[in-house]
């Protein structure tokens, strides 16, 4: 048995409502399966599972669930039907279809039980969605968290679940200390969950709230220019060789085929990135950690206030049709809910652009805990000298903000010439 | 509580000065050094009890290898303070005999590294006859031997072996710390019917402390708390207790407040004691000179994991002599050895926020 867990969509995230279940209790999971719709402040995200095995004890939906609480119980195929006769002869995995017999069953709908519900309660809220079989105590392996014997011993004692803490002790362990303050909060404790009242209805998809996607970015922002020692390199970039090639490479496409100038920027800023990899991933625990891949962050502005930045899976491998592509679906979706977990929890770095309507240029701030933000302004047209003449140019002025702790103002220049000289042949883009 | 030792470089003028009077009415705390305090306790010994006398090499003419010895061959006579040929296995065994003879030995080994040469007589003697006689026979043994490094006398005389000897049911094995216990365990050691092996640390002669008057005699049985604290128990013992009690205030100038638990006795271990003060602090680092594999760290790292498991809210850190013949260049001894940056390092390790 593993325990799927309500994932953190990013640094700003505490808790999420579980909105709809796209799986039934029983059902068999693979990775990369989407199961659950949650609702976030960044809208409803759908969330991918990285278990396999068959999904029981699923939180009931409407329930409020802080990061690290437990969505739904994943067990070995052959686990589930330890009930009946199945244990005594090695099963093949049933198929979908054929369902095997669930130990336990809650149901929501129709159980007189009290049903946890989204109701006021502190964020981050509890985590135990039902009434669990066995105690969280001791978890897991596999989703087992590090916490002091001290620690889980009271937390047993106080019924207070370990694996929705954050551990201030060594190698940030959950410690005495941290099971204490989070009872005197009255925090992630199954009680804390037990306010009764009727299951309440699934918010229309892709709703968000604008006021708490607001508080979201606020904490996200503050954390950052509080912890983050930023510095900020630009330069203007001639833009011009760039923008005739997209000229003629678009002039006899039909509408869907044509790439946008921001094509070439995810690519260049790609390209950059693999050649200063310091700049693509996080600042943790006083390290910096480089990202698996460039996952680039496309930071897009939603209707009615508020951004996200979801990832643009290994940019520096896509090619340029199918980044166009990636920005399309990727803009669509963040617009009408629906982007995945891992879009958002993915992201290395992140690119933001202003488009044309936008400023000469941006200096951005990190999203924590990544190190760094490339900005993009406006194209604009200026006298520009070229080879000791002054021409007329289409420039473009690219930022770049970086976290001071893991990377110097020498690097950082080294990526935006990187990003420079990519844009200078766009063909090879 | 008495005061911990302290190091002193004026000390064996001092020792050299001090009167060889018995302490008692004494109403004012007597400062002496560690050295002093053994002589005295044993010439009480030798005064109070006509049984005892004192064997080893160069204790009566040489006055004793550290000189604790010094002046009682005089005061006592040769029938009392015996210089003894060298060959441990025999004066130690000798030792056994008189003790089953109904006298009350106290054998010094000059330094616990010569003590293997006898350590058929202390294990298979000295602490198996009450058993292998069913009770009938006791043998009211106690060996002194001086152990520990830190005074450059290189491999073969620097070791820390009270740990292996701890390993031994039968024997009592004593590490006094402090003036005090070097001044009244003794006594204590010579009323129990069994054999008990004193440790006296070589940089410890030297180390000053006071004596309170008061103070007649000390048990040798439990642990004790030298320095209270809420943060972090550092578990120690011999010359590892003034540098752990330095650590303790380094630590309290980071804010971090360090109980320090003195073991005085390493068989039979004070379990209570240690699991009493770590259910406290929740965590603990334990500081012993000896090597770390197969020691008494591992033996109470082990009792700690066993009996106070849910009482840690951190993993049971050790500093512990380096694993090598301790070496004989100044700088390398000390390399080897724990020092009070080391303990200080480990126990903020533990306390720190993440």
């Amino acid at each position: 048995m593993a325990d799927f867990l309500m994932p953190a969509l990013g640094a700003d995230m505490e808790s999420a409502k579980v909105a709809q279940w796209l799986v039934q209790p029983g059902d068999r999971v693979k990775p990369g399966d989407v199961v659950v719709v949650v609702e976030t402040h960044k809208g409803a995200i759908d969330v991918e599972i990285f278990l396999d095995g068959v999904l029981n004890d699923l939180a009931p939906e409407g329930t409020d669930l802080p990061v690290g609480g437990v969505l739904a119980r994943v067990g070995k195929a052959d686990e589930v039907g330890t009930a009946g006769a199945a244990a005594a002869t090695p099963t093949p995995p049933p198929a979908p279809a054929a369902k095997p017999t669930r130990v336990k069953t809650p149901a929501p709908a129709t159980a007189p039980a009290p049903v946890p519900t989204s109701a006021p309660v502190p964020a981050p809220a509890p985590a135990r969605p039902a009434e669990p079989a066995t105690p969280n105590w001791p978890t897991a392996p596999g989703t087992r968290v590090k916490a002091s014997p001290a620690a889980r011993r009271l937390a047993h004692e106080l019924d207070v679940v370990i694996e929705t803490l954050t551990g201030t002790g060594v190698q940030g362990s959950v410690v005495r200390a941290d099971v204490e303050q989070a009872a005197a909060l009255g925090r992630a404790t199954p009680t804390a969950a037990k306010a009764s009242g009727p299951s309440p209805t699934r918010a229309p998809r892709g709703g968000f709230d604008a006021a708490m996607m607001r508080q979201a970015i606020a904490t996200a922002m503050t954390r950052s220019k509080r912890e983050i020692p930023h510095y900020y390199l630009s330069s203007t970039i001639d833009f011009e060789a760039a923008n005739s090639w997209l000229e003629s490479h678009n002039r006899d496409k039909p509408p869907p085929d044509r790439l946008l100038p921001a094509t070439l920027l995810i690519k260049a800023s790609a390209r950059a990135l693999a050649e200063v990899p310091q700049l693509n991933g996080f600042y943790e625990g006083g390290a910096f950690r480089p990202g698996a891949g460039i996952h680039l962050g496309w930071a897009i502005a939603l209707r009615g206030g508020g951004l996200v930045a979801p990832a643009i899976h290994d940019a520096d491998k896509k090619t340029l049709a199918e980044l166009m592509q990636a920005l399309r679906d990727l803009v669509q979706r963040a617009r009408s809910g629906g982007l995945r977990s891992s879009e958002l929890t993915d992201p290395t770095v992140t690119v933001t652009s202003l488009g044309d309507r936008g400023a000469d240029g941006v200096l951005g701030v990190i999203y924590p805990p990544q190190v760094a933000i490339i900005g993009f302004g406006r194209l604009f047209k200026r006298p520009w000298v070229v080879n000791d003449q002054v021409l007329p140019r289409t420039l473009l002025s690219v930022s770049l903000a970086a976290d001071h702790r893991a990377s110097d103002g020498h690097l950082g220049g080294q990526l935006l010439a990187a990003i420079d000289q990519a844009l200078q042949h766009p063909e090879q883009l | 509580m008495n005061t911990p030792a302290k190091t002193s470089k004026g000390a064996t003028k001092r020792a050299a000065k001090a009167p060889l009077q018995k302490p008692a009415e004494n109403v004012v705390p007597e400062c002496m050094n560690y050295r002093e305090a053994c002589r005295q306790g044993i010439r009480e010994a030798l005064t109070n009890d006509s049984r005892t006398f004192v064997m080893g090499e160069d204790v009566g003419r040489y006055g004793g290898c550290y000189a604790v010895t010094k002046g009682l061959l005089e005061e006592f006579g040769p029938e009392r303070i015996i210089d003894t040929p060298l060959a441990e296995l025999g004066f130690t065994g000798a030792g056994v005999g008189a003790a089953l003879g109904g006298l009350r030995p106290i054998v010094e080994i000059m330094t616990c590294n010569f003590s293997l040469l006898a350590l058929d007589q202390i294990m298979n003697n000295a602490a198996t006859i009450a058993h292998m006689s069913g009770g009938q026979f006791a043998v009211p043994l106690v060996i002194r031997m001086a152990t520990g490094a830190g005074r450059q006398l290189a491999a073969q005389h620097s070791h820390s072996l009270e740990g292996w000897y701890a390993h031994i049911p039968g024997l009592k094995v004593l590490v006094p710390g402090t003036v005090e216990d070097a001044r009244h365990m003794l006594a204590a050691a010579l009323a129990d019917p069994n054999p008990v092996l004193i440790f006296e640390h070589i940089v410890l002669y030297n180390a000053e402390g006071d004596l309170d008057p008061s103070v007649q005699g000390v048990d040798i049985e439990h642990a004790k708390v030298r320095r209270a604290g809420t943060d972090v128990s550092l578990i120690t013992y011999g010359n590892s207790l003034p540098k752990c009690l330095a650590a303790a205030e380094e630590l309290a100038a980071l804010g971090i407040d360090a109980e320090v638990i003195d073991l005085r006795v390493l068989r039979p271990l004070d379990s209570a004691t240690l699991i009493e003060s770590v259910s406290r602090t929740r965590r603990c680092v334990i500081v012993d000179e000896g090597w770390r594999s197969g020691s008494i760290s591992a033996e109470i790292a082990a009792r700690l994991a066993e009996e106070a498991f849910f009482e840690l809210d951190a993993p049971i850190r050790r500093v512990c002599g380096r694993e090598v013949p301790v070496p004989f260049a100044m700088h390398m001894e000390e390399a080897s050895l724990p020092q009070v940056a080391d303990i200080v390092a480990s126990a903020r390790a533990l306390v720190q926020k993440a």
